[in-house]
C-alpha cells in the first residue's frame, strides 16, 4: 500500500478490489486475543460446542478489525474511518472464507465518503453494513 | 416454561429499571494506547496499513504520526483474560440485566448490530476510557432466533484531556433459544459445512413433474383426454374431470408476467438477491422459478425469456430462466 485514493479518485458506483480471507482458528482465536476479548466461545472449541456453535467462532472486533481494514486497504494511508454501522448475521466459523466485497455508495463535496461493505461466508453474510471515511480533497 | 402475563410485566418492570443507567463508573483501560498490542492486532487482522506500523510512513501521512486502527477503540477497555470466567458473578449492571433475563429463560444472546464513531484517531500514550449506559430495551419481539428482547447499550469514550475520542452503540438480543436437537453431533460435522438448499418437497401430485425435470425437461401437466394444460400439477382436468393425466414439454419461451426481488430475509444456502419470476410459458401456463444471469434492474414485466433446467453444485435440477436472445 504505497498509494493513496484522493477524493476526486473516487466516484459513486466505484467497486472495492474484493477480499477474500481462509478462516482459520488461528485468525479466529488470534483476532479474539489481540481485542483481549476472552469470552471462551472465541478460543476454547469445548465452550463454542457447548453454546451449540461447531467451532469457535469471529468475535465482533475481529470483523470490525476486517471491515476496517478491507476500506483502507483501499483507500489508503491518508484515509480516515469516520465510522461505521454494521449488522451481524451467519457467523464466522474455521474452514470456511469470508468473502468481501464493497462498493461506494455516496460521495460528498467534504471529501467525506460511503462505502457499503458486505462480508459472505458459506451461510450467508456474515457482515454487511457501510464505512464512512474520509478522503484527502484536492492536491 | 412459559412465564404468566404477570410474571412478564413484572420481569419488564425490573428490566426498565435499568434503562437509562450507567453500567458502572466510567472504566479507564489497564493499558495506554500502545505499539505492541497495534501490532498484534494488525497481524491477526493483517491490515499492512503504515499509519499504524511504520513511524516515517505514518509522520508524512494525514495523521502525522503513528496511530492505532480506529476499528480497535473498543479493545482499549476490554477487560481481558478474566472474561473468560463468564459472569456468573454479575460485575456490573449489564450483566446483573442479562442474568435477570436468565433467570426467567431467556438464556442466549446475540450481537446483531453496532454502530461506531471516531472522533479522533488514537496515538500512542492515550489514554482510554469508556462509559456505557443501557440505552433501550425494546418489546418483547419474536425473531428467527427465538422470543426475546434487543438491548441496546451506548458507549463514550474519552481520552485523557476528558475529551471525547470515540463512541459506540451495540445491540445484542438476550433470548429464548429454539429447541435444536442437532446441535449434540455438531462436532462430527465440519463446522463450516455450507447448509444446502431446501429440495421441493415431493408427493403423489408433483413427484412425476419432477422427475421430468431431473431429465433435463420443463413439463407442463396435460389432461390425456382434452388437452389442457395445467400447473402445479394437480390429480384430476378441472376441465373434464378425466384422472388420466400425461406430460408434455415446454419450449421454456416466455414472457414475465410479474417478479419480485427478494433481498430479506437471508437464508443459508441461497444467494441474495433472489429474482423470483411468474412466466407466461408459451404454451399458456405460468411458472414460478428464478432468473439468472439478469440484473435485477433490468427485470421488467414482458420480457421475454427462455427457461432451461440447470444442475446446481449441491445437484439440484431446477427450471432457471435468462433473458432470450
Ligand atoms: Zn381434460
Amino acid at each position: 500500500m504505497t498509494t493513496s485514493l484522493s477524493f476526486s479518485d473516487v466516484s459513486v458506483g466505484d467497486e472495492l478490489p474484493p477480499l477474500d480471507v481462509p478462516l482459520t482458528a488461528s485468525i479466529i482465536v488470534g483476532g479474539a486475543l489481540a481485542s483481549r476479548d476472552y469470552t471462551p466461545v472465541h478460543h476454547d472449541r469445548a465452550a463454542a460446542n457447548a453454546a451449540g456453535m461447531g467451532d469457535v467462532f469471529m468475535n465482533i472486533l475481529t470483523t470490525n478489525g476486517y471491515v476496517g481494514r478491507y476500506v483502507t486497504d483501499w483507500a489508503g494511508t491518508d484515509a480516515q474511518i469516520k465510522g461505521l454501522a454494521i449488522k451481524l448475521g451467519t457467523p464466522n466459523l474455521p474452514g470456511d472464507t469470508m468473502k468481501m466485497r464493497g462498493k461506494v455508495t455516496e460521495a460528498g463535496a467534504d471529501g467525506t465518503v460511503v462505502v457499503e461493505v458486505v462480508g459472505k461466508n458459506s451461510w450467508g453474510n456474515h457482515v454487511e453494513g457501510t464505512v464512512t471515511v474520509a478522503l484527502p480533497v484536492g492536491g | 416454561m412459559p412465564l404468566t402475563p404477570d410474571q412478564k410485566k413484572e420481569l419488564e418492570a425490573q428490566m426498565q429499571e435499568y434503562v437509562g443507567k450507567p453500567i458502572s463508573e466510567p472504566t479507564p483501560g489497564r493499558d495506554v494506547v500502545n505499539e505492541p498490542m497495534i501490532r498484534q492486532w494488525c497481524d491477526a487482522m493483517g491490515d499492512t496499513n503504515p499509519a499504524y506500523l511504520d513511524p516515517d510512513a505514518a509522520k508524512s501521512s494525514v495523521h502525522g504520526d503513528l496511530v492505532a486502527p480506529p476499528t480497535m477503540l473498543q479493545a482499549w477497555t476490554m477487560e481481558g483474560f478474566s472474561m473468560h470466567e463468564g459472569y456468573d458473578e454479575p460485575r456490573n449492571n449489564e450483566h446483573r440485566l442479562h442474568k435477570l433475563l436468565t433467570e426467567h429463560g431467556y438464556t442466549s444472546v446475540v450481537a446483531t448490530n453496532t454502530e461506531q464513531g471516531y472522533t479522533r484517531y488514537l496515538k500512542p500514550g492515550d489514554t482510554v476510557t469508556a462509559e456505557t449506559f443501557i440505552d433501550e430495551i425494546s418489546e418483547e419481539k419474536a425473531t428467527a432466533l427465538g422470543i426475546g428482547y434487543f438491548i441496546n447499550t451506548r458507549t463514550k469514550f474519552t481520552d485523557q484531556d476528558g475529551e471525547e475520542v470515540g463512541w459506540l452503540t451495540f445491540r445484542v438480543l438476550k433470548f429464548i433459544p429454539q429447541q435444536q436437537p442437532q446441535q449434540a453431533d455438531a462436532s462430527d460435522t465440519p463446522a463450516s459445512s455450507a447448509p444446502a438448499r431446501i429440495a421441493a418437497p415431493r408427493g403423489h401430485d408433483n413427484s412425476a413433474w419432477w422427475a421430468e425435470v431431473d431429465a433435463g425437461k420443463i413439463p407442463i401437466q396435460t389432461c390425456n383426454q382434452c388437452g389442457e394444460l395445467f400447473h402445479p400439477p394437480r390429480p384430476m382436468c378441472g376441465k373434464c374431470g378425466a384422472m388420466d393425466m400425461g406430460y408434455v414439454t415446454s419450449s421454456g419461451k416466455g414472457t414475465i408476467h410479474t417478479f419480485t426481488v427478494i433481498h430479506h430475509p437471508q437464508f443459508p444456502g441461497y444467494d441474495f438477491p433472489i429474482l423470483a419470476v411468474l412466466v407466461d410459458l408459451e404454451e399458456g401456463t405460468r411458472l414460478m422459478s428464478n432468473m439468472v444471469d439478469c440484473k435485477p434492474e433490468d427485470l421488467h414485466v414482458g420480457m421475454a425469456v427462455q427457461g432451461s433446467v440447470e444442475e446446481g453444485e449441491d445437484g439440484m435440477k431446477l427450471p432457471v430462466f435468462r433473458r432470450a436472445g
